[in-house]
């Protein structure tokens, strides 16, 4: 029976062709292998075989006209048989694409590359934070200056025992912390588990025994030295510092708290009413609680201080949140919590970061009066001394002996101007020297 | 227990799927007459005859397209390759033929073959024959690889494989050959692809397959001196590769040393060292470690060819290195 | 001389000539419309070798195996069209469920073990399934096809040398088309008449005509006794030609248009259409009747592997290993 005959791939890179003149006109008998046509094609002039024998019957296509491959071009059949009158616009035999998904298509050809809608999603997936293998629970933890060295089993660990691996100095390679620092550091803050104590006796910290004399010894910086280190040079070398001293008299506070502290069950520290007022006058004073952004000042909404608190090899600053909104006894609280953490190890990092104002308290070691250097990312911070009796001159011109604390207000001058920071200051002042000032 | 060594063990194999199974039959070069260039065939030519026994010239290509055709056609052949180095030139049958023929036609065929012979370095032999050749195979899908390093995994993956419908590739080895062990006097099977925990430790995993797990367990009886309790995987099959037992047992140490005699690069204990890594990493306490030869051709020279392969010393280092043990 | 052989069997090989020549047409021109992938070797031309051969012998006990040029020896083993163009188009109804491709057909059950990509590969395989005809001693024999350019092949020579010294039943066909892709057989040939490799190994060697179906038919069947009753192989050098390149991707150009026309003047289907029509064993309206009923079987086949399901993804990790 009649068969439309195709164009077909003459070469492999071919999508369609251009019949260039017709070697056989309808009537002629053919055979396969006689050449019916010339076809120019993308790479070079190529003859058309016939791929059968039969009578030629009628031309589909023209010369000079351009056929996609799998167009048809001519019937081939037995002799006066009738077929169609088609033009180009009837349905091509077969689409050489079509009947199959990319997969059919056969695998020797040049591959087309992929469509642009498969390729985006690959190249769009974002180089996510290093690798691990949990959500969230092993993340490698980021210390300030860097990764923190440590064996997966090491990460595993110190999550578990609810231990900041960062605080942890390693001995492995490199830093590395590794199982044995993990369960060494937590017998030395107190608990001892069963842990395995196979691994070497040399270790490489300084010896726990004070020796009588000096030695001379390398110590690891650790993640939380690195930061420490990092964070406060960057701040003092950056922001261009000026320091606030005034002497405050405490007596009615003290007496106040005194107080307060005889009725209730809980006592409340000192520290938890010096952040009370400050979060007060930073009420007042809204530009202290800020943050240098270089285009731009940020004044924070809420009023977050933390108290800086020394650690046997360093310190951190656990953040009380939203202290405008919260009682003494209630920031009281939340201090002690934090505190406690704090001296375990144990503080998460959104409890210790991104405090907008900072008080450190060098009372407790008979320091009189200091200057601090700014907790980033805070534009002030303020420094309190011990509170000693001292002569004081009255109104009067009386000399009467009382309480007094002299406070250092440490600012940042691309945010605070002096007399801003002074504002500040002489009301924090007066707040405390007369807290029913609080009320105005 | 009998006691016997390596060599015996593979003969009692042979001998004994001979005769339990007529299309059963043995062809390679020296099997018959000389009773097995190792030896391993002795006997067997006077007990089942020339059919059965079949010496050939030294034409591995042809002797091994020979077996793949038998193996279409129903029979069960164990080709001999006298060393795992002559049978490059029999990759093409191996890798094409034997390891895609059930693939190729869409399962219409079994492919019933075992090709065994030593592999890996014996002594003073050079360059060409003394390489340890396992990653050429264990790469291949289509076949399964086993690696017997005692007497009694000899017999049992031997008679298992000869049992097994698909391609076997075993991997022998001639100073194996005079292991000695205990080999029971019933009959039993070792399985294809299950490790063996030649020895149970706490402290770290090494794991091995073939001849080093002598050098390996010397190295453990050191370690045990100084405290350290190490356990041993015998990988025994390395396609298909028993991951769980691995796993397991470095989920009890949190450390992992693999040692092998092969070139490192592209090794069979590469691949295995990073299936540790990925699939223990949150219980690994160092990284994986990995005692192979030195890249290098086998130098004739003894010292040289003995300094190019693990050592107890090396295993010992790098089991240290994983503990933290300093130098 | 034709009346001599069994009418029935000299049509069934017309027939079966006639159904090779359109499949190969068809499938080039399958493969012209991207249908058809990779390597596709067309066997036009070739036809009377493997229809000669097969009829003579009994491939309920027989063997027979050959290279990538597969769809004529396949064809004329009896497997189905249909199944063979699905396997071709990659589909899952093809006979090696869309893994094999056009190198790799194979049918169990019909004995013919492929098909085999590297040249002369094939030559080892199939003397180990002689091997094992001789170890069951079930009097079968194999037929192991090959080309001019497998000869030479170490495979070849190591091969022949164990048939002879083992006494394996199996006939060595080369298909000798005269060019090994785009090189002529003399030029890379220490001789160029084959049937002297045979003399090498102590086989007995013989040249033939491949283009006479009715040649190859007796010349393959005294060898094929020869294997069967006394287990001497024997070496065939049929000299064949093929009209079309060595694979699809070939336009041939190495040799002359005159040249292939020559050749199909020697158009086995041709030679034995005309020898039947003389002695009046076949009429013209008959052979028309084969041509449109061959014609309408090969359409078939191509539908039947258009609508076929191409493979799960899922089967790729099947027929591996026997579990």
């Amino acid at each position: 029976m009649a068969e439309r005959i195709p164009m077909v791939a003459l070469s492999p890179t071919m999508e369609e062709g251009r019949i260039l003149s017709w070697k056989v006109k309808p009537g002629d008998a053919v055979k396969s292998g006689t050449v019916l046509c010339e076809v120019e094609t993308d790479k070079a002039t190529m003859e058309y075989e016939s791929p059968r024998d039969g009578i030629l019957l009628k031309l589909i296509r023209q010369e000079g006209e351009s056929v996609k491959v799998g167009e048809p071009i001519a019937w081939i059949g037995k002799p006066g048989e009738q077929v169609p009158d088609d033009r180009p616009q009837a349905a091509p035999l077969d689409k050489p694409e079509g009947g199959g998904k990319p997969s059919s298509s056969p695998g020797q050809k040049p591959p087309t590359p992929p469509p642009e809608s498969e390729k985006a999603p690959l190249e769009k997936q974002p180089e996510k934070a290093p690798s691990s293998a949990g959500r969230g629970r092993l993340e490698v933890p980021v210390a300030e200056g860097g990764i923190v060295k440590s064996s997966p089993l090491a990460r595993k660990l110190a999550s578990e025992l609810g231990i900041d691996i960062r605080r942890i100095t390693g001995s492995g390679p490199g830093g590395r912390v590794v199982r044995r620092d993990v369960l060494r550091f937590q017998e030395s803050a107190g608990k001892v588990e069963g842990g395995k104590e196979l691994e070497g006796e040399r270790a490489v910290v300084a010896p726990s025994k004070p020796a009588p004399v000096l030695l001379d010894q390398e110590i690891p910086v650790s993640g939380m030295r690195a930061a420490i280190a990092r964070r406060l040079s960057e701040s003092f070398f950056t922001a261009p510092h000026y320091f606030l001293r005034v002497a405050v008299v405490m007596d009615g506070l003290l007496d106040a708290r005194s107080r307060y502290n005889a009725e209730g069950t809980q006592k409340v520290s000192l520290n938890a009413f010096f952040i009370k007022l400050a979060a007060e006058a930073l009420r007042r004073h809204p530009r202290i609680n800020s943050t240098w952004k270089g285009s731009t000042i940020h004044i924070h909404g809420s009023i977050d201080i933390g108290l800086a608190v020394a650690l046997p090899d360093g310190l951190i600053t656990p953040v009380v949140r939203n202290c405008g909104g919260k009682g003494v006894r209630e920031i009281d609280q939340e201090l002690s919590v934090l505190v406690d953490k704090a001296k375990k190890g144990t503080l998460k990092p959104e409890e210790y970061t991104d405090a907008t104002f900072t008080i450190s308290n060098l009372g407790s070691f008979g320091i009189e009066e200091f200057t601090a250097i700014i907790n980033p990312p805070g534009s002030a911070i303020l420094a309190l001394g011990e509170i000693r009796k001292e002569p004081v001159v009255t109104e009067q011109d009386a000399i009467v002996i009382r309480r007094i604390l002299r406070m250092t207000l440490s600012c940042d001058h691309r945010v605070i101007d002096g007399a801003v920071g002074a504002g500040f200051l002489r009301d924090l002042k007066g707040m405390m020297e007369d807290p029913f000032r609080i009320l105005l | 227990m009998p006691v016997i060594t390596y060599r015996e063990a593979l003969n009692q194999a042979l001998d004994e799927e001979m005769a339990r199974d007529e299309s059963v039959f043995l062809i390679g070069e020296e099997v018959g007459e000389y009773n097995g260039a190792y030896k391993v065939s002795k006997g067997l030519l006077d007990k089942y005859g020339p059919r059965r026994v079949i010496d050939t010239p030294i034409t591995e290509l042809g002797f091994t397209g020979i077996g793949v055709g038998a193996a279409m056609a129903g029979l069960r052949p164990v080709v001999e390759w006298m060393t795992h180095n002559f049978a490059l030139l029999a990759l093409d049958q191996v890798v094409n033929n034997a390891a895609k023929m059930r693939y190729m036609s869409g399962g219409q065929f079994k492919l019933p073959i075992v090709f065994r012979g030593p592999n890996g370095p014996a002594e003073y032999l050079a360059a060409q024959h003394s390489q340890a050749l396992q990653t050429y195979w264990a790469h291949v899908p289509g076949l399964k690889v086993v690696a017997p390093a005692t007497p009694y995994d000899a017999k049992g993956l031997l008679k298992s494989a000869i049992r097994d419908d698909n391609p076997v590739v075993v991997l022998e080895g001639e100073l194996m050959y005079s292991f000695k062990g205990e080999v029971p006097l019933e009959e039993y099977l070792v399985p294809i692809g299950k490790a063996d925990v030649k020895r149970e430790g706490g402290d770290v995993t090494i794991v091995t397959y073939s001849k080093p797990l002598k050098v390996v367990q010397e190295a453990a009886e050191l370690l045990a001196s100084e405290g350290i309790q190490a356990e041993i995987v015998d990988l025994r099959t390395l396609r298909p590769l028993d991951e769980e037992t691995v796993y397991r047992s470095v989920r009890k140490t949190n450390r992992a040393v693999v040692v092998e005699e092969s070139w490192p690069v592209c090794s069979v204990g590469s691949y295995v060292a990073w299936l540790i890594s990925k699939n223990c990493f949150d219980v690994l306490d160092a990284q994986v470690e990995m005692v192979a030869s030195e890249d290098i051709p086998m130098p004739y020279n003894h010292t040289l060819e003995l300094a190019a392969q693990p050592s107890v010393a090396k295993v010992v280092a790098a089991v240290k290195k994983v503990l933290y043990l300093g130098e | 001389m034709a009346k001599e052989l069994n009418r029935t069997l000299l049509k069934k090989m017309l027939y079966d000539m006639m159904l090779i020549r359109h499949f190969e047409e068809k499938a080039g021109q399958m493969y012209g419309l991207k249908k058809i992938g990779g390597f596709c070797h067309l066997y036009n031309g070739e036809e009377a070798v493997a229809v000669g051969s097969v009829a003579a012998i009994d491939l309920s006990k027989d063997y027979l195996l050959t290279g990538y040029r597969d769809h004529g020896h396949a064809l004329a083993c009896g497997m189905d069209p249909k199944a063979i163009m699905a396997e071709l188009f990659g589909k899952i109804t093809g006979c090696s469920r869309g893994k094999g491709g056009s190198m790799h057909l194979f049918d169990a059950e019909k004995h013919f073990l492929g098909g085999n990509g590297i040249v002369a590969a094939q030559i080892p395989v199939a003397t180990g399934v002689a091997f094992a005809q001789k170890y069951r001693n079930d009097g079968g024999v194999t037929l192991c096809f090959f080309g001019d350019g497998a000869i030479h092949q170490g495979a070849f020579h190591e091969s022949l040398n164990m048939a002879k010294i083992w006494n394996l039943p199996i006939v060595y066909i080369c298909e000798n088309n005269q060019w090994g892709m785009g090189t002529n057989f003399r030029k890379v040939s220490s001789v160029d008449d084959f049937s002297l490799l045979g003399t090498a190994y102590g086989i007995p060697g013989k040249q033939i005509n491949g283009m006479d179906v009715i040649e190859v038919y007796q010349e393959v069947s005294k060898a094929v006794e020869q294997a069967r009753k006394s287990g001497l192989p024997s070496l065939l050098e049929a000299r064949t030609y093929r009209y079309k390149g060595h694979s699809m991707s070939d336009p041939a150009k190495y040799r002359t248009k005159d040249e292939v026309e020559e050749y199909k003047k020697q158009d086995p289907i041709l030679i034995l259409k005309d020898k039947l029509l003389q002695e009046g064993i076949l009429t013209e309206k008959e052979y028309e009747k084969y041509d449109s009923q061959i014609q309408a079987i090969v359409d078939e086949a191509v539908e039947f592997a258009e609508r076929s399901e191409e493979p799960a993804l899922h089967t790729m990790y099947e027929d591996i290993l026997v579990e």
